[in-house]
């Protein structure tokens, strides 16, 4: 497999795998720091470059359903988005989804309001996480270019039928230039293949159907049920289209990425772009003697808790890190499954949560090592009182009320 | 008042400079709503000003009043509930083309048809400036955006008509070259008891000057001053001599029934039992 090595921010290299991906319908409303990957994706379509038909709509309310519009006439439809942008798509992304459309969105990650701020976090996928969405989280470059591309198959797939989102952090990965190695067009045309609908489509003269019809208490649950198990389906389809991705690229793309976690006595598990300044520091560690090790989520949608079950299981201590918080709930989304996953494992390791890196605070190699240090005293002592803590917030700062 | 005086009074000015690019509009515009408000001799301490989200919408993070900076679009359904909650604040929304015309459209649409007391101020700059020149809804026809490298085909709305359609009962046009015409169609605005809408035409030589011919700022505040056609000249010109011209000055204005005033006579004061 001929790949090409070009340099390219987060927000290129989304817009290069849409316009490989050439869908038929692309609807567009700007919002930083996504703006870039539509505006790229409008030359295209102005260049002739793709087939696409380009929608510049009103609003982001507006792109998701005209994109559910598309997509429920039978064509392969995407958008792209970020923070408010998706908050504002929030009733649109569950008709998506009960309706089954398989809708590809790269979402690039950024602080919802207030206070505003435009830097990235995870608050505003995972205040959409149980929208019925898949959601794959992409750590550089690389992934999300490849992530794009193999949500196009999992969407597609017979067996699932769903919406997918294809996160990356808002400017460390989206404005960020990285080095990566791209498909050729055709390659990518080969590998997704020629869009099937597996549903019955608007348009049909032979079969005409009615999309999104009212259904009350008689039919409301077997819809939701079926939703469900189409989520469920996901799972093994995300492994084999990853395992179809890797025998073309040799890049390798599971449920999850664990580094180093094989005889780990302490583990963060962490999505997204902070997984690699994670591993930086397992690797110091490891040379000090100190048996650290990372699990990086590729998948939140469908949640793979067997799969994170049996790795963390043997693990003394583990810190979640959470790059969104759910105010006094039980500590973070991120958090609050993996312990929960963990309770059926045999010897219940001590878990705690870091709520890191709002609004785009850094989460740097000391706030890293700060936790392995943390989670050093938990592992000897199996034990910790405060489960759920902040990572670099200025204590001093807050204004109490 | 000198620029220094008013800059001390009504500006924060632990929060200047502003973040606007070299040549932008917008100051002069927030500049002539200050102007407006001393003008009007408008109490600082009871105005509140709201704004959406955009270039024009940072204006009241650099003012002196009690300011309500919202979501993209919501500008005007935040400051309904401002002036319902309390009619004896004088408010003031600073919005742009893109927020109140596009994501915001339809809040335009009803707080005009309602009539509320609102002053409303639009930084219309063609484009959507903050995040990188993508066209707008008020993007003439045919020109170039950085989401229509081969010209927009979108035909634009005459933000002036529509809101004159839906009711608004304050209509005017002004510009960024022509500024002390705008201070006195804002000082107009405030006085005004009911919707009171400005359309202000600026300048963003970053983003839609330099896409459509416009080699700087001063070019595109010379094509304000050959374009804009104040009404009263208008009035005595032909169709063929106002081709490809634009009317500034007050458009429409007519009195009509507040709406916080007929709320408070028509169903607070007949749910207290006041009135029958």
């Amino acid at each position: 497999m001929l790949q090409e090595r070009i340099a390219l921010t987060g927000n290129e290299a989304m817009a290069l795998a849409m316009k490989q991906i050439n869908p038929d319908v692309v609807a567009a409303y700007p919002i930083t720091p996504q703006t870039e990957i539509v505006q790229l994706f409008s030359s295209y379509v102005a260049n002739g470059m793709v087939k696409t038909e380009f929608i510049t709509v009103e609003s982001e309310h507006s792109a998701m359903s005209a994109v559910v519009g598309a997509a429920a006439s039978g064509v392969r439809a995407m958008t792209a988005t970020s923070s408010q942008g998706l908050a504002y798509m929030f009733e649109v992304l569950y008709i998506a989804a009960s309706n089954q459309l398989p809708i590809v969105m790269p979402v690039v990650n950024r602080a919802l309001s207030g206070p505003i701020n435009i830097h990235g976090d995870h608050s505003d996928t995972m205040g959409a996480r149980d929208a019925g969405w898949i959601q794959l989280y992409s750590e550089n470059t690389q992934e999300a270019y490849d992530n794009l591309i193999q949500a196009i198959r999992i969407a597609e797939h017979s067996d699932v039928q769903l919406p997918v989102m294809v996160c990356m952090d808002g400017f460390i990965i989206s404005h960020a230039l990285e080095n990566l190695e791209i498909l050729a067009d055709e390659d990518v045309q080969q590998f997704i293949g020629e869009f099937i609908p597996h549903r019955p489509t608007l348009l049909n003269l032979d079969s005409p159907v009615t999309v999104g019809p009212l259904a009350l208490y008689d039919y409301y649950m077997e819809i939701k049920r079926a939703q469900a198990e189409a989520m469920m389906r996901a799972k093994p389809v995300i492994r084999q289209v990853g395992q179809e991705y890797k025998a073309l690229t040799g890049r390798c793309y599971d449920l999850l990425e664990p580094y180093k976690l094989d005889d780990a006595d302490i583990a963060i598990v962490v999505l997204s772009s902070t997984a690699g300044t994670t591993r930086v520091v397992v690797d110091e560690l490891r040379q000090e003697g100190v048996k650290a090790g990372v699990l990086k989520p590729r998948v939140f949608r469908p949640f793979p808790y067997e799969e994170i079950r049996e790795v963390l299981a043997p693990v003394k201590a583990i810190a979640i890190l959470d790059r969104a918080d759910s105010y006094a709930g039980f500590g973070g989304p991120l958090f609050k499954e993996i312990r929960a996953a963990l309770y059926d494992a045999p010897a219940r390791p001590p878990v705690v949560n870091y709520i890191y890196g709002l609004g785009g605070r850094d989460a740097n190699l000391n706030d890293i090592r700060a936790v392995y240090r943390d989670l050093d005293k938990i592992a000897a002592t199996g034990w910790t009182d405060q489960l759920v803590r902040y990572l670099g917030v200025r204590e001093e700062a807050i204004v109490h009320a | 008042m000198s620029v220094k005086e008013l800059v001390e009074r009504y500006c924060r000015t632990s929060k200047l400079p502003h973040i606007w690019c070299p040549g932008c509009g917008n100051g002069i515009i927030m500049g002539a709503v200050m102007r407006a408000l001393d003008k009007a001799d408008i109490d600082q301490d009871k105005t509140v000003i709201v704004s959406g989200i955009g270039c024009s919408s940072r204006a009241p993070g650099y003012m002196n009043f009690d300011t309500l900076h919202t979501t993209h679009g919501r500008a005007l359904a935040y400051a309904t509930g401002v002036k319902m909650a309390n009619p004896d604040l004088n408010v003031v929304v600073l919005t742009g083309d893109g927020d109140c015309s596009a994501i915001g459209g339809n809040h335009l649409i009803h707080a005009a048809r309602r009539n509320i007391n609102l002053t409303v101020v639009v930084f219309n700059n063609s484009i959507y400036g903050m995040t990188g020149g993508q066209y707008s809804p008020l993007t003439p026809t045919h020109s170039y955006a950085t989401t229509a490298p081969y010209g927009s085909i979108d035909r634009n709305f005459d933000l002036c008509k529509l809101v004159q359609a839906a009711g608004g009962t304050y209509v005017a046009r002004g510009t960024t070259y022509h500024t002390r015409q705008l201070v006195d169609q804002i000082v107009a605005g405030l006085g005004h008891n009911g919707f009171s809408f400005i359309e202000v035409i600026t300048q963003c030589p970053m983003y839609f000057g330099r896409k459509n011919k416009f080699p700087s700022a001063v070019d595109m505040l010379k094509w304000q001053q050959e374009h804009a056609v104040p009404v009263k000249a208008a009035a005595k010109m032909t169709s063929e001599q106002l081709a490809g011209k634009f009317l500034i000055g007050e458009l429409y204005h007519e009195e009509a029934p507040e709406y916080t005033a007929v709320y408070e006579k028509e169903v607070i004061a007949k749910a207290r039992g006041e009135v029958k």
